[in-house]
């Protein structure tokens, strides 16, 4: 049943967060600390060990793709309640502190990416 | 007529997410229209959707005053729910199935490392600009330096170390200012970046670090690459509120001349 799948994906989300909020408590800070990225080698791991003893059919699989596929509507949502008009009435320095930020991480990942590839892999 | 409008209305603002649904599929359903008819597929319908979004963020904004976009917009409220932190952690970690752990191990040496750089470079470029802009203490160039690494970076910084109320605002403008800047630039820098792998969109995630702006720029960029570099953008923030009033606190204290 589909209803497996996103269960599945839900208590890795929950274990996630709950992790990466111990994480930053544990650090002294106020703020979550990876708790999606927990999450999501979290699925990685359960998925391939369900999927290796063959507890993981197609039905249980689409309970998760489902949420996955919704992805990108789900960052236009996100997009479409922005606070983009309190970006631009910040002033002058702080459109400028944010583009020249992100200014200087392109070029960095630029260089980065690029001299992984020449290096092989590192 | 006023009763069937009535009606409609009801229903519509009363089932809000469910007609977040519907809206957000007429935009998607545009944008590809878009991308295929008037950018000859160029541009990704992705990135025609998600600038079309903050499009209407801006719509919403002067509509409503509010701080949630269109979300604030009686109508569009489920908007806020849709794209809120909730269902898309939801979605985010979704994206992740498939992905095996080999892939993420490779790139996670190069990721970790952008993670620092990334930091570092955020700070020094809002220190910087702040510098330039007359601010003179540690608390105000540090506040604004983490604004421009995230704007939750900002406030959490500035909050710590005590900045006033005018800055730690600015420091959340120039986050929302790096996170849009983000979503629409990416798709057209990606291949300058060379950003077209697993490991080039944990560097980028890493070095990036705004989530929303990652996730937004590298699903217009093209969405396999969204699981990699959300790994590494996650640990950002988080990171970024540990050193910012800590370590590049008394990084900038020591730069600056006493005030």
């Amino acid at each position: 049943m589909a209803i497996y799948g996103t269960a599945l994906l839900s208590l890795c989300l929950l274990v996630g967060l709950a992790t990466g909020r111990l994480l930053g408590a544990a650090l002294g800070i106020d703020a979550d600390v990876g708790g999606v990225g927990i999450a999501m080698l979290l699925l990685v791991l359960a998925s391939d060990r369900l999927r290796a003893c063959g507890r993981l059919p197609a039905a249980t699989e689409s309970g998760v793709v489902f949420w996955g596929s919704i992805y990108v509507p789900v960052v236009v949502a996100m997009a479409a309640s922005q606070n983009v008009l309190g970006a631009l009435s910040g002033g002058v320095m702080a459109l400028l502190a944010g583009l020249v930020s992100v200014a200087a991480g392109f070029a960095a990942v630029a260089l980065l990416a690029r001299s992984g590839r020449k290096g092989g892999a590192a | 007529m006023s009763g069937a409008g009535a009606v409609l209305e009801r229903v519509w603002t009363e089932n809000g997410l469910v007609a977040a649904f519907a809206v957000v599929g007429a935009v998607m359903l545009f944008s590809s229209w878009a991308s295929a008819r008037l950018t000859g597929g160029r541009l990704h319908g992705s990135a025609i959707a998600i600038l079309l979004g903050l499009v209407l963020a801006v719509v919403g904004g002067i509509g409503a005053g509010g701080e949630r976009g269109l979300a604030d917009l009686p109508w569009f409220s489920g908007l806020g729910l849709l794209g809120g932190a909730m269902l898309r952690d939801l979605a985010i970690v979704a994206t992740a199935f498939g992905v095996r752990l080999e892939e993420f191990a490779k790139g996670g040496a190069a990721g970790t490392a952008g993670l620092f750089l990334g930091l570092v470079l955020s700070f020094a470029a809002g220190g910087l600009v702040a510098y330039a802009f007359g601010y003179r203490d540690a608390v105000s160039v540090v506040t604004i330096g983490a604004g421009a690494a995230t704007y939750i970076v900002g406030p959490v910084t500035g909050g710590a170390l005590g900045a006033s109320s005018e800055v730690l605002a600015l420091s959340v403008a120039a986050g929302l200012a790096k996170a849009i800047a983000v979503m629409v630039a990416t798709p057209l820098c990606a291949r300058a970046m060379g950003l077209d792998n697993p490991r080039a969109a944990m560097v980028f995630g890493g070095v990036i670090g705004t989530t929303s702006g990652v996730m937004a720029g590298l699903a217009a960029t093209d969405p396999k690459l969204v699981p990699y570099g959300a790994m590494t953008a996650t640990f950002y923030t988080g990171l970024g509120c540990l050193l910012g009033p800590s370590v590049f606190f008394l990084a900038a204290k020591m730069l600056l001349p006493p005030v």
